[in-house]
């Protein structure tokens, strides 16, 4: 099983809005990947995007300049 | 012979290589959207969201997400009228419309839902104040097409745009005959619902189209059923797009609606306006020596590249019949899914042959079916 390490992880109502946020990281050169949503934080299914730690404060802004609805923020070891 | 395709009002045939190359990538490459983090779920997800936001974009809709994906402008049709109206309601809609309008209404009256048509005059117009004319205090919506699917005609979708909006009316355009050869801006045109197909003017696959709704329309769902996401929901989602687009999405027809839009915008929109109007205008020339040609519509004012047209009272279906068997040219006659239309131009009886005309056509085609209406109607 590979290690496990912290992670900050973005939740959503919609796959729409995992997409625009995997996109807007990319325009802006902020690190990460979509994921499964794990089932620790949600018992939906769905897509969430899991990103270093460092990125944190990052990414709540630009997902709040750029209008994205998010489900909530997770601070994880994953 | 060689066949010439002359019913592009139908659907657009000879896609684009692009959009054809597009279809088949995704049929090897794409999951399920929206159903699993894996690259091929994913391939398919990052697709079907930059359709959106190229749709978003080309339409004027500030949000991505509020483009939803249907089968077609009937289904997206059916979605905004179910889903807006409600008994006790009233709405103002047109002569021109096409059944995929007409028929929802009709059944909605059914449960008691008050319709008012502005009617067509004979060249098929209509009087913009009629509309006006025709508020209640229980109209909440106004639905009109952007261009009539039989003569042609395009109405003024900004003007009565700024009336819907004067009057706090929801007011949703049946784009079917021109999304992808017209400019149109929701946002300047004040459209607070816009239907698109994506196999006609868009130059996309059939099975591909859908709605922009503004923010704060809330339309509800037509359909439940899988979101791949809120799993343990007893409703379907209430967000936005996921709300309107319960099932699997078609990712391989998107995918090749998205490449058909890319080369929409390479091309240009008023390049493929102007391509087609010249062809209208080199077949209207072409024919007006025909003795006995009656064409429908208003080609004063702006027009969609479609001619209606029938030649004394010969048979709608036996003029396209011989440009077909004799000619190689295809066309549609008969009735046209737009009764109430036929009716203000009086072609119930003889239905009409109608000639559309798409960005792939030439001017030699255009000749070679300005020569056979010659040959035929003698």
């Amino acid at each position: 099983m590979r290690e496990k390490k912290p992670c900050f992880v973005v939740t959503y109502y919609t796959t729409a809005e995992a997409m625009a946020t995997e996109r807007l990281c990319k325009e802006k050169g902020i690190g990460g990947k979509l994921i499964s949503a794990p089932r620790n934080i949600t018992a939906d299914c769905g897509i969430a995007w899991s990103s270093s730690p460092d990125n944190k404060e990052l990414i709540i802004a630009s997902l709040s300049e750029a209008k994205i609805e998010v489900q909530g923020f997770h601070d994880l070891v994953l | 012979m060689e066949l010439i395709y002359l019913d592009n009002a139908a659907t657009s045939l000879n896609k684009p290589q692009c959009v054809i190359d597009a279809v088949v990538d995704a049929m090897k490459k794409f999951g399920n959207s929206g159903r699993s983090a894996c690259s091929q779920s994913l391939n398919a997800s990052r697709v079907i969201y930059e359709a959106r936001e190229k749709i978003a974009s080309l339409f004027g809709l500030d949000k991505a997400s509020n483009v939803v994906f249907t089968s077609g402008a009937t289904e997206s049709l059916n979605i905004a009228i179910n889903g807006l109206l409600n008994k006790g309601d009233h709405v103002i809609t047109t002569d021109l419309e096409h059944n995929s309008v007409l028929r929802p209404l009709y059944a909605l009256t059914k449960i008691g839902v008050e319709v008012s048509y502005v009617h067509a005059d004979s060249s098929g117009n209509v009087n913009y104040d009629d509309f006006s004319k025709l508020i209640k205090p229980n109209t909440k919506a106004i639905i009109t097409t952007h261009a009539s699917n039989l003569t042609g005609n395009v109405l003024d979708i900004s003007r009565i745009g700024a009336l819907a909006y004067e009057h706090n009316l929801i007011y949703i355009v049946d784009a079917s005959q021109t999304a992808g050869a017209f400019p149109i801006n929701m946002s300047e045109m004040n459209i607070d619902v816009l239907v698109f197909t994506g196999h006609k003017s868009l130059l996309g696959p059939q099975g591909t189209g859908g709605l922009c709704v503004k923010e704060g329309i809330d339309i509800k769902p037509f359909k439940r059923g899988g979101s791949g996401v809120q799993s343990y929901l007893e409703d379907h989602p209430s967000e936005m797009p996921t709300k309107l687009e319960a099932g699997t999405l078609n990712g391989h027809g998107i995918a090749g609606l998205l490449a058909a839009i890319t080369y929409i915008n390479e091309v240009g929109i008023s390049t493929i306006q102007n391509k087609e109007k010249a062809l209208v205008t080199r077949f209207l020339d072409g024919i007006s020596s025909i003795d006995g040609i009656k064409v429908y519509g208003d080609f004063g004012k702006e027009h969609a590249p479609i001619v209606a047209l029938n030649w004394r009272d010969m048979d709608s279906t036996s003029l396209a019949d011989e440009l077909m068997e004799d000619f190689g040219i295809a066309t549609r006659p008969g009735a046209h899914c737009a009764p109430r239309m036929h009716k203000a131009l009086g072609t119930v009886d003889q239905g009409v042959v109608r000639f559309s005309f798409g960005y792939g056509n030439t001017f030699e085609e255009v000749d070679k079916a300005v020569n056979a209406l010659k040959e035929i109607c003698r």
